[in-house]
């Protein structure tokens, strides 16, 4: 791949959307237009997330990649691959010792510290898309700052089923101003995006980049009477025991035996090394 | 004992080799070569320019090899190439007026000057399985004529003198580009054609159709259909002067439409225009139709609520690599997402005194 410049892309593009990402760090959760290119993956596989990859990596950092909280999920194996044939850059598993992690769908468990920064891959970022299919019409609404059809659907949510039945991408506001899709991680997640690392948000289909700097404050929208709650399956990991973790629901045996275990692979891994033990982990660790 | 899964990173290489197996197909019948694919399969060649954007026939055949066939495959392989490549400039505004025509006809006027040219089309012919294609026969050479050197005008500019055809003017502005700026709405007309030249023929084609068929209907006729070879010229600054670079060819139609005018404009028709790479000539005539359908505001007709009116709806969905690659992505693991789904729904339950009892088998 010597034919390719360093990640890829080539520098006139990086420096249009290092661009994009610095209006989008000034105006957090404002949805910065950019010129997306075409990827040689394809579009709604993470293309956004690899362009801001791309924009902002260096010859020095650490990549991780995660699918659903895993390292070995075919996409984020794909996508890891494409930086090292790209860009020879160090690669990791360990949330604390990469520079740079691009994320599909989750958060990792580990606390998230300063001079991090985490690429999400964007699938749709428009929060208000499913409420108002035109694009003319919901940059309206952000300029007018005019979010109440999202706090209605919220309310018929409620008046409905008795909870806002919202269970990923769950919106959010940012710096007490725009509304933001967080993209479609569980809202058990969201919590988290108050956070020490700068958070990149790249959309390549929809041709937007949108940004939170450290310690922005990022609120989970809801109501005084029904509170936002960050929820998981009630149980344990069956593997590492950890009670505070996400957990993925893993079907077991013809019968519908079902067993629970983190969807963050190297945190689970790490506890394990550490000698926690769950109740289906009983011929050490995996 | 459940272990996570592991393991992606192999399955993915021997996926990949046994995709190029069966790409091969029975080694037993002999490789198709790239120039066989350029010479033989030249439409489906033409249609991986056009919606790749990338002028180069050696390359879509390559890429039709590669995608198996698969023309959307093969189109963004071209497109993903193309983004890679670096941009020396542009050309001027080609001159569709002065093309070395294979093909013209005009609906609308039974000769004119330049005449009516069928050119290689399958219009009229029987669409019966040639089975002596299959046993391998030779082609008869098709009998030849010396090209007259007559120009051939654009038929538009017939109606153009009396004054019953929208004179369209050129305002100066150079033309946007949709590969290098985001797509932002209201797009100007010369955006929208820029969309619809590379976007997918069958939803540029359902799109047209839909209009034929009275969502708008705007009855067009086919003014003109011209196929034929162009020169491209560019203008060196470092040589100061105009050079011709190359020739590419193009399919043109312009649509006359009724329109039976204004409180401000008198009545005349109106057009849609189509320019696509290489001889395809059902895309241009669709991009002409959604077009003319997609100037409903600045000609002061209703909104019907239509499909192929709505410039949002039309450009934010014709791109076939968009729409493939979003659509495709379903298949990617959503674990993490479901969960939450589940989780979502069994509380639902639960609060609605419908509790499953299966529900937690542990």
């Amino acid at each position: 791949m010597t034919d390719y410049n360093f990640a890829y892309l080539d520098e006139q593009t990086k420096r249009m959307i290092r661009r994009a990402i610095l209006k989008g760090l000034a105006i957090p959760g404002y949805q910065v237009p950019f010129a997306s290119r075409e990827m040689p993956m394809p579009y709604g596989w993470g293309t956004g997330g690899v362009q801001v990859s791309a924009a902002v990596l260096t010859p020095e950092d650490t990549l991780k990649v995660i699918d659903q909280g895993a390292d070995d999920t075919t996409n984020a194996v794909s996508i890891r691959r494409f930086f090292e044939r790209t860009a020879q850059v160090a690669v990791t598993t360990v949330t604390a010792e990469a520079t740079v992690i691009q994320t599909r769908h989750r958060i990792p468990e580990e606390q998230m510290r300063e001079g991090q920064i985490l690429v999400y891959q964007v699938p749709i970022p428009e929060p208000l898309r499913f409420l108002e299919p035109r694009e003319t019409e919901t940059r309206k609404m952000h300029a007018l700052e005019e979010y109440g059809l999202m706090h209605v659907k919220l309310y018929e949510d409620i008046s409905r089923h008795g909870h806002i039945a919202t269970a990923y991408a769950y919106p959010v506001k940012v710096a007490d101003r725009y509304v933001m899709d967080p993209s479609p991680i569980p809202k058990f997640d969201n919590p988290k995006m108050d956070m020490a690392a700068i958070q990149l948000f790249g959309a390549g289909r929809e041709q937007r980049i949108y940004a939170l700097p450290p310690h922005t404050p990022v609120v989970s929208l809801d109501f005084e009477d029904y509170p936002f709650t960050a929820s998981k399956a009630d149980h344990p990991c069956g593997l590492c025991d950890a009670q505070d973790s996400y957990l993925d629901e893993v079907i077991v045996d013809d019968a519908g035996a079902r067993m629970f275990v983190c969807s963050d692979t190297d945190y689970c891994t790490g506890r394990q090394v550490e000698g926690y033990r769950g109740t289906n982990n009983k011929e050490g660790a995996a | 004992m459940y272990v996570a899964v592991k393991g992606g990173e192999r399955a993915i290489d021997n996926a990949h080799a046994w995709l190029a197996e069966e790409r091969r197909g029975d080694v037993a019948i002999p490789d198709l070569s790239v120039a066989q694919i350029r010479e033989q399969m030249a439409l489906a060649v033409n249609r991986v320019m056009a919606e790749g954007s990338l002028y180069d026939p050696d390359l879509a055949a390559l890429a039709i090899k590669q995608a198996r066939g698969d023309l959307i495959e093969a189109i963004f392989l071209i497109r993903a190439y193309r983004t890679t490549l670096p941009r020396f400039g542009s050309s001027l505004p080609v001159d569709t007026g002065a093309m070395a025509c294979e093909r013209r006809i005009s609906a609308t006027f039974k000769d004119l000057p330049g005449g009516q040219v069928l050119g290689p089309t399958f219009d009229y012919t029987h669409r019966l399985l040639d089975f002596m294609l299959a046993a391998g026969g030779t082609v008869p050479e098709a009998p030849k004529a010396t090209a007259d050197p007559a120009p051939v005008p654009h038929v538009m500019s017939f109606l153009n003198r009396e004054g019953l055809i929208a004179q369209e003017n050129d305002d100066g502005t150079p033309a946007p580009d949709l590969t290098r700026e985001p797509l932002e709405l209201p797009a100007t007309r010369a955006l929208r054609l820029q969309a619809l030249t590379r976007g997918d023929e069958g939803f540029v084609l359902g799109m047209a159709y839909s209009t034929q068929r009275g969502y708008a209907r705007n009855h067009a006729f086919v003014g003109e259909l011209r196929i034929g070879t162009v020169p491209v010229e560019m203008e060196i600054p470092e040589l100061g002067f105009v050079i011709e670079i190359g020739e590419v060819t193009l399919t043109e139609c312009e649509t006359v439409n009724q329109f039976t005018g204004s409180k401000t404009e008198p009545a005349q028709f109106t057009r849609g225009y189509g320019l696509v790479f290489g001889q395809t000539e059902r895309k241009a005539i669709s991009m002409a139709l959604v077009d003319r359908a997609l100037r409903w505001e600045e000609l002061g007709e209703d909104d019907q609520g239509a499909p192929a009116q709505d410039a949002e709806f039309v450009l934010y969905h014709c791109d076939n690599i968009q729409a493939t690659g979003f659509l495709e992505h379903i298949k990617l693991p959503h674990y993490v997402d479901f969960q939450s789904e589940l989780e979502l729904v069994r509380k639902l339950r639960r609060d609605a005194g419908a509790v499953d009892q299966q529900e937690m088998v542990e």
